[in-house]
This record gives C-alpha cells, structure tokens and sequence, in this order.
C-alpha cells in the first residue's frame, strides 16, 4: 500500500531524513518510534504529499507522490503534529468544510460527518465553536478530520499527544478498530504506546532507520534490559557485591541515594521475588521495588551499540 | 472545482465571522462618504460663487466636481485599507498550520490561489456596490451624465483587484499578518511613487517605462471615462503576475 524507497530530505545543508526505505501492506498499523527532531514528521510530510522528497521516490495506493499528487491526496487521511484547525469554524462546519476539500460528495458529507463524530466522541460538542474546544477535543477534531472521506490510508502524526489517559485508551481504541480496513502509520515518542497499537514498528532516529521491528521483537529487545530499581531503609556494608549473589541478577550499581540500587537481571528471568527475599532475610526494611523500564534513548543506545558491534542477528534490517 | 469552491465559501464564512471585515468596511464607507460629502459640500460652494459673479443660475458638472474627486480619494483610501483585508489570506493560514489541511488537499496551489484571491475580490465588490449609494442618491437631487460613473467604477474595480492580488502574494511571503499588511502597502506605495518619478523624468524611455508600470496614469485614463485595452490589458497582467508569483512563492515554500 505504501512503498518508500531511498528518500531523502535535506533542508540546505541539514539532512533531515537520509535515505530511508520501508513499505507497509494493506490494512497493516506501523509506528514511527523515534525522539523528537528524528525526522518522522518530515517522513509522514512527504508521505502526504505537503512536500516533496529531495531524492528517493514514493508510492501510496499505487499512484506515485510526485506524478499523481491529487490521486495520492485523495487516498490519505492526515493528522498533522498540530492539528489543523479553523477556530472561527464550528466543529460541523470544519468537517463539512475538509469533507468538501476532499472531495466528499454533497449528499453524502452529512452521512460521513455523522459517523466521523459518533467514532470519535464528538456529540456533545459538535455545534461548538472549535476555538472554545479544550486541547482534547481539537486533538479528537483533527483526528475526525482525517477520517472523515474514509481514507485508506491514514497517516496521524502523534495521535494520543495532549490526551488524557482515558482520552488515550479510547482513541487508541479507535485506532485499532480501524486497523484491517485502513492501512495506518502514525507516529510516537511514547515506546508502550507503539507496542500497544502497532504490529510492525520502525525506529527512526537522526533521520535513519535503526530497526523495523516486528512487536514481539520490540518486546523482546524491552524485556532484555529490564531493570529493578530497589531502595531499602537500612543498608549492608558491601552491599553490591552481596545482590550480585541473587540468582539472575547480572550488574548492580548505585543509584540516585546511598540506599538506592539499580539490578540488572539476566534475560527471561523475573528477579523481582528473589530480591524480595534477599531483603527480607537481611531485614533491610524494603521501602520502593520498581521496575525501571527502559527509555527510548536506552533502545538507541542499545541498537547503535549492537549495530558496532554486529552483536544481534535478529537486527538485519537495522542500519548503520 | 468542487474544492475551490469549497475553499472559496469557507474563506467567505470566515470573513463574516470575523470582525475584521465589519472594521476594514466601517473605515472605508466612513471615510468615502466624509470624502464625497466633502466633495459635495466644496461643489456647491463654487455653484453658489457663480451664481453670485454671473448672476444667472448655473449648471454645475456634479462630474468634474464630486465624482472624480471622490474617484480619486477612493483610490487612496483603498492603498491603506486592502492590504487589511489581504494580510490574512495565507499568513493565517500558516500560522494557525492549516495550510497543511489545504496542501495535503486533493487541490492544486493554482485553484487556492484563485479561491483566496477571488474571495478578498467578492469582498471588495460588496464593498464598491455599498459606496455606489453615494451616486444613487445624487441622482435623486440633480441629473449628471452616468457614464464617467460606470468607468469610474470600472477603474475602482480593476485597481482595487490589483491591491488585493499584490495584497495576496505578500501574505503567501510570511506568516506574520502585521508584516503581510506592510509589504503590501509598501509595494503598492512602490508602484504608485513610479508614476511620480516618471513625472520628474519626464519624456525619457525610463519615464515611460515608470508611467507605464505605475497604475496612476491608467487609474486617471479609466476615472475620465477613456476606457482602452491598453489600460485594462495593464491591470490583468498586473493581477495575473502577482497571482504567479504567489504561486511560486507557495511552491517553493513546500521545499524548505
């Protein structure tokens, strides 16, 4: 459905995305996982057709984006970073509007408008003024707008930014209910949120591919660096070395207190009960068992070293 | 055409929700009318001091004395007012980010060009139409010949189109409304000093070459009532240039 090869954008001298290709299958979620400033935005831009690729070509429904632009338009729904709102406009008026833009047929933008509001929980503020809406709700519009002429392809740029954790779980929801008959891409900085959602991942990060994982890889490269971070009341003299004996662990350091420590556990184990019972025994007072999941910087980290080193064979896709 | 349309109607609905429009048409109504009463007022002064010289009752040419005043002080006023009403066009749209809706729209860069620019002209026609009271009016009190009107409107028309199209690519340059306005008038200021420094050239090629770019000497010929293609064909290029440019200027925004 979506077939990107080799682009690359460069902005006068910054190279904002450098020679990234993936394709996507129809009906399939894939998420854009990077920090911010990895160049995703730029990437869906140019998936939409907002701007043109410095090199490399692209083809959605299979209609390229630079020879057959409006075909191309026309297929895609958009959620850009910020939503692209008319405040004067009222929450029918803005869906009628981009309905019309789209090229929804008169009689049938009412119909189309209806279900776009009831998918995402607008009712009760569809005769509002959108610039009197809370930042939720315009997140919602824009999202409506972007489904509202049943696109097959819907790129959403953030989707969940500005929610609140309920808002999240609907929208997520959402989302995957549209998945099978939408081809989906959007994009986050959030990892649990792209494990949720998507079944094929794509870290991007300075404008390169690191990895197109699949979720239970992406799962599997999580569960790998998990850690515990444990906090006690009392401490024992050589402390670190003594946790080291707990079966599983790996490396032990200090942590941001003197009572404070970070475990490292060795893959597939759960340490968590053992350490439990390491403090318990020595009567140490257990204060805080956290688990300590990694960050994305750390996924970085962790692919880059790995792609020096050519340490993981599952990592093929992966570029350096 | 459905999506220009669709803009061209949308751009409309949010004219009228918007104060701005209802501010720009107070001022240029209010300062036309206080223009033309002024016009009337001086007209009917000098009808009076004829009278008194003469002694006989004059016949005064309410269009030599109101009207082409009043034409040309329009012309003015309209240098100050449309770049308001143009500034918004597509700095709004950049600011607020919604030009990612429209560029991502199965619609090209010429036909939203063509809704914006058209949009600001269906404007300015409702506002011409308003200060076609004035004549009306007269009309009811003393008889004058019709036609200079006509042309004098035409002209209106054609320069007041001009504006908004300079009006409509110095907005496409920036996403700052304040700073699309200023460019506007300043280029329209630029074109206007053209036709003073051909004055001061005088009978030279660059002279003519000023006289020729600058609307004044075009403006003048249409308010008179001479209308030639020459003029007009001056005036739909003008528009034409500018809308290219704003065209190009959006294209290669798309780029950076």
């Amino acid at each position: 459905m979506i077939e990107v090869q080799h682009v690359t954008k460069r902005y006068g001298p910054l190279t904002a995305v450098q020679d990234i290709s993936f394709s996507v299958a129809k009906g399939e979620i894939v998420g854009f996982l990077g920090p911010n400033g990895a160049g995703k935005t730029t990437t869906m831009r140019i998936l939409t057709g907002y701007m043109p690729a410095t090199d490399g070509s692209v083809r959605v429904a299979d209609f390229d984006c630079h020879e057959s632009p409006l075909e191309v338009k026309r297929r895609i729904g958009y959620l850009p970073e910020h939503p692209p709102l008319y405040l004067e406009l009222t929450v029918r008026e803005y869906l009628t509007f981009v309905g019309r833009m789209k090229g929804v047929r008169m009689e049938h933008v009412a119909k189309r408008m209806e279900r776009v509001i009831e998918q995402t929980g607008l009712g009760e503020v569809k005769q509002r003024v959108i610039g009197h809406l809370s930042r939720g709700f315009r997140q919602r519009v824009g999202l409506a707008q972007a489904l509202i002429h049943d696109p097959p392809v819907l790129i959403l740029d953030e989707p969940t930014v500005g929610l609140d954790p309920n808002q999240i779980i609907e929208i997520r929801e959402l989302i995957k209910g549209l998945a099978g008959s939408h081809t989906i891409i959007l994009s986050t900085h959030i990892l649990p949120e792209a494990t949720a959602l998507c079944e094929r991942v794509i870290i991007i990060h300075r404008g390169q591919i690191v990895a197109i994982d699949t979720q239970e890889q992406l799962a599997a490269r999580l569960r790998r660096s998990e850690q515990l971070r444990v906090t006690v009341k009392t401490t024992l003299p050589d402390m670190e070395n003594r946790l080291q004996t707990v079966p599983g662990v790996i490396k032990v350091s200090q942590g941001e207190s003197d009572n404070t420590y970070l475990i490292e556990a060795e893959l597939g184990h759960d340490i968590r009960e053992a350490v439990t019972g390491f403090v318990m025994t020595h009567q140490l007072g257990l204060l805080e068992l956290a688990v300590v999941s990694m960050s994305l910087e750390d996924v970085f980290i962790q692919l880059t070293n790995q792609d020096e080193s050519h340490a993981n064979p599952g990592n093929e896709q992966a570029r350096s | 055409m459905r999506p220009a349309t669709t803009l061209l109607a949308k751009e409309l609905r949010c004219y009228f929700v918007s104060p701005i429009v209802y501010v720009i048409a107070a001022v240029f109504l209010g300062l036309v009318g206080l223009l033309s009463y002024w016009a009337v007022v001086n007209a009917s002064g000098q009808a009076l001091r004829m009278m008194q010289i003469s002694n006989t009752y004059a016949q005064i040419n309410l269009n030599d004395l109101v009207f082409r005043p009043m034409f040309f002080s329009m012309n003015l006023v309209l240098m100050f007012v449309l770049p308001l009403l143009t500034m918004r066009t597509f700095a709004e749209e950049r600011k607020l980010r919604t030009f990612e809706l429209l560029l991502t729209s199965p619609i090209g860069i010429n036909e939203i060009v063509s809704a914006k620019f058209l949009s600001v002209v269906v404007i300015y026609v409702i506002l011409l139409i308003l200060t076609g009271l004035i004549p009306l009016v007269l009309s009811a009190y003393v008889s004058f010949n019709w036609d200079p009107i006509w042309t004098g409107f035409l002209a209106l028309l054609l320069q007041g189109a001009f504006m908004l199209a300079i009006g409509v690519l110095a907005s496409a340059m920036t996403e700052n409304q304040i700073i699309a306005a200023f460019l506007s008038f300043g280029i329209i200021l630029l074109i206007w000093l053209l036709g003073l420094f051909a004055t001061v050239l005088g009978d030279s090629t660059v002279g003519h070459l000023f006289a020729y770019l600058s609307f004044t000497e075009h403006y003048e010929r249409l308010v008179r009532g001479l209308v030639s293609v020459k003029d007009i064909v001056y005036y739909l290029s003008g528009m034409a240039f500018m809308w290219f440019a704003a065209h190009q200027v959006i294209d290669a925004h798309r780029w950076k």
